[in-house]
């Protein structure tokens, strides 16, 4: 039996050496740029693909381009759709390319004599946050959901015995239990992105990153990624994009800060994703101190119940 | 009534996803609540002499952890891993906690009901279980200390989660948990023991049911708008349907309890009941909470909106 807390309760905001690994390399990351995003689903694709997840449904969902849904089990890559009756704004490209529509999107309701449409597509590839204080694997009784030398969490799918605990610990409702019968493979197992963790180890890209035609998705070390994305968010602000925003890049939020971040040209609720997410271990050692006072309440109830009387 | 704040979702679907679980898990934090405080109970009676109550309360709270094992394992995604959960200890797990109070609680609850069940051995088998009947006075004890934990831990397990409706009830649910326990123990007590030997149970009971219902009104005044769900649908049936029966049970058990065998029992079997529909109806509210995006997104909201009160509030 090993005792192991990530760290103490909250943890470093180096979740790597809290994890124990000594000396371990930089820690990587993604940082998704939706600006650049043109919503080709090629990193649905190649995450589908390298990763060997089985097909999980097939609907139309009447949610613009976006059947998927939302990631889950046997999605770990979703890009999401959303159309808006917003002016649509010429945004500069990343790699000096020129101009592009805003998020790339091709709209046929550009009007010409404005220069601009008053509609706007947005688009966005959403994936495990890799969270520095992972909710997930704090949770995880087992011991099967792991800090990986590089910071990023990952299911050890032979250990998980599909207790279901993160699945609702997670605040950005991502990692969840595969459904199935034993045909499926690890079906009963908790599932998510892995950072592509077998790739890494062999010195290359994740898939998604790897099959992004935009450098929509970025992977790196996350320092250096998060200095691109200061960069970046500075571009786009000065020319007048003024809603672009980072997303999970700060170390002080409630997740202490994601291994995979964002810029969003909204609010995070528009996408489908927490506007303040909080890990919710940090509100543990307070609960554990109330449920010893209701525990011990519990006792001495019990106690009072026999004394005095003798029926 | 007030105005329903609005808010933005990415097509009305779920920010947090729902647990995978079903009817195991809160079928499990009743019967863990019954068999914690039915220990209590037991020693209890133990120490002052109450064979019948003593009986009645180990052997349910071993019946109990049982059945709450089969549940637990039965829950699984992979069931024949079970043991998964012993090969680590993490504070920051409630669950992995919870497991360990189990495995400390279950062998000493397990001690004190063997020991039960010898004294229900004929005459020339009785030395047989001498030596167990003399450990069982102590097991019983610590089993008792243990039930604490084993009946107020589960209210950690759902509030350490990004559900909203079980993560905002954080401050008051282990109490409700804990209350509803000593209310289900009581009237397993009363159902069991004879009149002249349950007055503890009754005034447990009572004790519990009045203190888990204070406490949820405490409660669902705390949770802003994540307390919707507790009244709405299914969940609002079963605490509807709980509050009812703990409440008539308590009264009838102060009432009438002591004189009435037949009272006694059909008090009992209305707390049982209604211990069980407080840990579905609190279970069901905090899955709905979790289909919604409005109670994951709104109190955020808010709370940005509200300033710098982000760290450091329970």
């Amino acid at each position: 039996m090993s005792v192991r807390a990530s760290g103490g309760l909250l943890g470093p905001l180096n979740p790597a050496r809290g994890a124990g690994w000594q000396d371990p390399p930089p820690r990587k990351g993604f940082f998704t740029d939706t600006s650049l995003c043109i919503g080709c689903k090629a990193c649905e694709v190649a995450c589908k693909e390298w990763n060997r997840i089985p097909e999980d449904g097939l609907a139309m969902l009447g949610t613009s381009y976006d059947n998927t849904g939302g990631l889950g089990a046997s999605t770990w890559r979703h890009v999401a759709f959303i159309e808006q009756r917003k002016p649509m704004r010429m945004l500069p490209v990343a790699n000096g390319m020129g101009d592009s529509p805003a998020s790339g999107a091709a709209s046929d309701v550009i009007n010409p004599a404005r220069g601009a449409a008053d509609f706007r597509w947005l688009m966005s590839s959403d994936v495990c946050k890799h969270c520095t204080h992972a909710a997930c694997l704090d949770v995880c009784p087992t011991g099967a959901l792991m800090r990986t030398e590089l910071g990023t969490v990952v299911v050890q799918e032979d250990i998980c015995n599909g207790c279901g605990y993160c699945v609702p610990a997670c605040p950005f409702g991502v990692i969840e239990r595969r459904e199935g019968d034993r045909t499926v493979h690890n079906a009963g197992v908790a599932q998510k992105c892995t950072l592509c963790y077998d790739r890494i180890g062999e010195g290359m890209t994740p898939a998604c990153a790897q099959a992004c035609p935009t450098e929509s998705i970025q992977f790196g070390d996350l320092e250096e990624l998060r200095e691109r994305a200061r960069e970046r968010v500075g571009t786009l602000r000065a020319a007048g994009v003024s809603d672009a925003r980072l997303y999970l890049d700060d170390q002080k939020d409630g997740i202490g800060g994601g291994g995979a971040f964002f810029l969003l040209l909204d609010e995070p609720e528009v996408y489908g994703l927490p506007p303040d997410p909080v890990v919710s271990t940090r509100e543990l050692p307070a609960m554990w101190r109330t449920a010893a006072v209701a525990g011990l309440g519990l006792l001495a109830g019990a106690a009072a119940a026999f004394a005095g009387r003798r029926r | 009534m007030v105005p329903r704040a609005t808010f933005t979702s990415y097509y009305g679907r779920p920010v947090v996803k729902p647990s995978p679980w079903e009817a195991d898990i809160p079928a499990y934090f009743f019967l863990g609540g019954l068999a914690g405080a039915s220990s209590m109970l037991a020693a209890g009676a133990g120490v002052t002499g109450r064979p019948s109550l003593r009986r009645t309360a180990r052997l349910g709270a071993l019946a109990a952890i049982s059945a709450s094992y089969v549940a637990l394992i039965h829950d699984l995604g992979r069931p024949e891993r079970f043991m998964n959960m012993l090969r680590v200890a993490k504070p920051t797990s409630p669950m992995s906690v919870g497991t360990w109070i189990l495995t400390a609680y279950s062998p000493l609850a397990g001690a004190a009901a063997a020991a039960e069940m010898t004294t229900l051995l004929p005459q020339r088998l009785l030395g047989v279980g001498r030596p167990l009947r003399a450990v069982s006075g102590p097991a019983g004890v610590g089993a008792a200390v243990l039930g604490a934990g084993v009946a107020s831990y589960t209210a950690v397990l759902l509030s350490d989660t990004a559900t909203p409706s079980w993560h905002e009830a954080r401050r008051e649910l282990p109490f409700v948990f804990a209350a509803s326990a000593a209310a289900a123990a009581g009237g397993l007590g009363m159902i069991g023991a004879p009149a002249d030997q349950a007055g503890p149970a009754r005034r447990l009971a009572a004790g519990g049911a009045l203190v888990e219902l204070l406490m949820e009104r405490r409660m669902e005044a705390s949770m802003g708008i994540t307390a919707e769900p507790l009244h709405a649908g299914r969940a609002g049936r079963l605490l509807r349907a709980s509050k009812a029966l703990t409440g008539a049970g308590a009264i009838g058990a102060v009432v009438l309890g002591g004189r009435s065998r037949v009272v006694a029992v059909m008090c009992g079997a209305a707390l049982l009941a209604g211990s069980a529909a407080t840990r579905f109806g609190i279970f069901e509210a905090g899955q709905e909470s979790a289909r919604d995006p409005r109670y994951t997104v709104v109190p955020q909201r808010q709370r940005l909106e509200g300033g710098g009160a982000r760290v450091g509030r329970f």
